[in-house]
């Protein structure tokens, strides 16, 4: 009796340290996520410029402009051609170099990690600026390209409505890969060597040890990685902004430039913050829908392979 | 092992092959630091007629003067610097608390905040960002370092609450039985046993921390929009951008200068880094 009653104290003691060492968290969590996931909601059915106190209740009219308007599907159009070109772009190459790199034969394999690794770790609003440069009409990327023949006259890369969303591509890629270098690196280090031991004594050639072994082992890390990807070049905005702040004529503004032009920037006019939020919910819904997908299916392949097994 | 001479000479070529074309890649990889850093040291005159040249003609020193100084990149470092620090110290504190208790206790309720947490990391910035500048409006912290530090600490360590849980749950009971033995309490029980076997784990979430927030952009950039005295480098850096003339060098330096901390940093803990994703990946 005693000893129960002793041991349910001790027990709510516990429960009470644990939301102590919770809170800290749920504090911040509450302010800078929970609540706006929610205040966004109802600011998207106002008018109001976040400048004056002058506030209206205009239900779902903004959802209805954000609908209607050309220029967010444009946007919204441009989120998921970036993304479709960076993710597969982003996953094949580095992969390739992941490979390359598991080699423990590989002398100053350490090296070359650091110098894929080093544009994920440089600040992006530099990066942007300096490939403002280097894809110019006098930069490097041009000159390289003239003294092989290949280009007869420079072009403007960033600034060419026709080449600047698959050059931003290129950037977003050289930017990130280095993320996804280090993970596929994991998932190809939690192969169990035994298994390409047995392949060698098999016979089977890289080839077909890549393909028969390894590639399905890290195919559900990969998924993750997918996903990852998928939600990161979603998100886009730093390379963008700094680049080429969705220009040309919109060729490369996404959902995270539309929002900021018309909540913080004066370039229309005043802010209409009810606006950019309907916008923003707009977006993250078909993010929560992919992510939700994504689970769904991790979930029905890993019950395959369990099947399978 | 006891392969032939000529096979060992074919597998030698071969990585000849791949280091040649390693080397090839990296350095197109990194060619565009190279150019930024040679582009530094370079006059403008010479920035324009020999762009190309990743040797500069001499090394001189009055763009970074002219950053450092003209452009207030003294300031802006020094926002960054602070910034940086605290939010990793706050983040780190945070989740390493609430890795613990997730990692080593049940208690009720814990899936539910679990659940909300982990499902809410897909939720794009853009989505929260009006209501959090709202917030921070509120809290009278608008053109302020605090309120940009809190809210850069508000809802970006979810990943690292479960790097600590996943760490804390593989540490043998033992060990912390042990200490309730002794009479240690809860609060000193994780600093003394718990918080100093995660090292690896608080290794990885310094290092990534810091390249989130020292890159940081969009937050500082909203929330110090009005005053050029809170801007960080990565803010700083952008207006350099377009508001006169494109001042090249001086921003190739300021570029420059911003690199120093993080590559230090990085070096030192390049090997608590790839072990943490690599753990986080693995669980």
């Amino acid at each position: 009796m005693t000893q129960s009653l002793f041991y349910k104290q001790h027990q709510r003691r516990i429960n009470l340290w644990c939301w102590a060492f919770l809170a800290p968290t749920l504090v911040l969590y509450i302010l800078f996520q929970g609540w706006p996931i929610i205040a966004s909601w109802y600011y998207a059915m106002l008018d109001w410029s976040g400048m004056s106190s002058h506030i209206n209740f205009v239900g779902l009219k903004n959802f209805q402009e954000v609908a209607a308007d050309r220029y967010f599907w444009n946007a919204y159009l441009n989120s998921f051609k970036f993304t479709a070109g960076v993710v597969p772009l982003q996953l094949v190459s580095a992969l390739l170099i992941a490979l390359i790199l598991n080699n423990v034969r590989l002398k100053g394999r350490n090296i070359y990690r650091t110098v894929f690794f080093l544009p994920v770790v440089t600040v992006a609003s530099i990066v942007g600026i300096i490939m403002i440069f280097i894809w110019g009409p006098n930069g490097p990327v041009n000159g390289v390209l003239q003294s092989l023949q290949i280009l007869k006259t420079p072009l403007n890369w960033l600034g060419d409505i026709n080449l600047a969303m698959g050059t931003v591509i290129v950037i977003f890629t050289w930017k990130n890969m280095g993320t996804n270098m280090i993970y596929w690196l994991a998932g190809l280090q939690s192969v169990p060597q035994e298994l390409y031991e047995a392949a060698r004594v098999d016979g089977a050639n890289s080839f077909n040890t890549f393909r028969f072994v390894t590639l399905p082992l890290i195919m559900p890390i990969g998924i993750v990685i997918a996903l990852l990807n998928v939600v990161g070049s979603l998100k886009v905005f730093d390379i963008i902004k700094t680049m080429t702040e969705g220009g040309p004529f919109f060729a490369t503004d996404v959902v995270a430039t539309y929002i900021y032009r018309y909540a913080f920037s004066s370039e229309l006019g005043l802010p209409r913050l009810g606006y950019a939020s309907a916008a923003g919910i707009f977006f993250g819904l078909t993010i929560i829908v992919i992510a939700v997908l994504q689970a769904l299916i991790t979930k029905g392949l890993k019950r395959r392979q369990a099947d399978f097994e | 092992m006891n392969s032939s001479p000529v096979a060992k000479g074919k597998k030698h070529f071969g990585m000849m092959i791949v280091h040649i074309l390693l080397i090839v890649a990296g350095f197109v990889w990194v060619y565009p630091f190279l150019w930024m850093l040679a582009a530094s040291f370079k006059t403008s005159e010479e920035f324009f007629s020999k762009g190309l040249s990743l040797i500069p003609a001499s090394f001189n020193l009055a763009n970074f003067i002219r950053a450092w100084n003209a452009a207030k990149f003294s300031q802006c470092f020094a926002n960054t610097l602070v910034i940086t620090a605290s939010v990793v110290a706050i983040v780190l504190i945070v989740s390493a608390m609430a890795g613990y208790v997730v990692g080593r206790y049940s208690f009720k309720g814990k899936n539910m905040v679990m659940g909300i947490f982990v499902a809410s990391m897909f939720i794009p910035l853009g989505f929260t960002i009006i209501p959090i500048f709202e917030i921070i409006k509120m809290m009278g912290l608008l053109n302020t370092r605090l309120g940009i530090i809190l809210a850069e600490s508000g809802g970006s360590h979810i990943v690292f609450i479960l790097l600590f849980a996943a760490f804390f749950k593989q540490i043998p009971n033992e060990l912390e039985e042990a200490a309730w033995l002794d009479g240690c309490g809860f609060f000193r029980n994780f600093v003394q046993i718990m918080l100093p076997l995660s090292k690896p784990v608080i290794g990885s979430v310094i290092i990534m921390q810091f390249i989130w927030t020292w890159n940081s952009f969009f937050l500082p950039l909203v929330l110090s929009l009005s005053n050029s005295k809170l801007w960080t480098l990565a803010v700083g850096l952008y207006a350099l951008k377009g508001e006169y003339v494109v001042d090249w060098t001086g921003i190739a330096a300021g570029g420059s200068i911003a690199l120093v901390p993080i590559i230090i940093v990085f070096l030192f803990l390049q090997r608590y880094f790839v072990e943490g994703i690599a753990g986080a990946v693995k669980s």
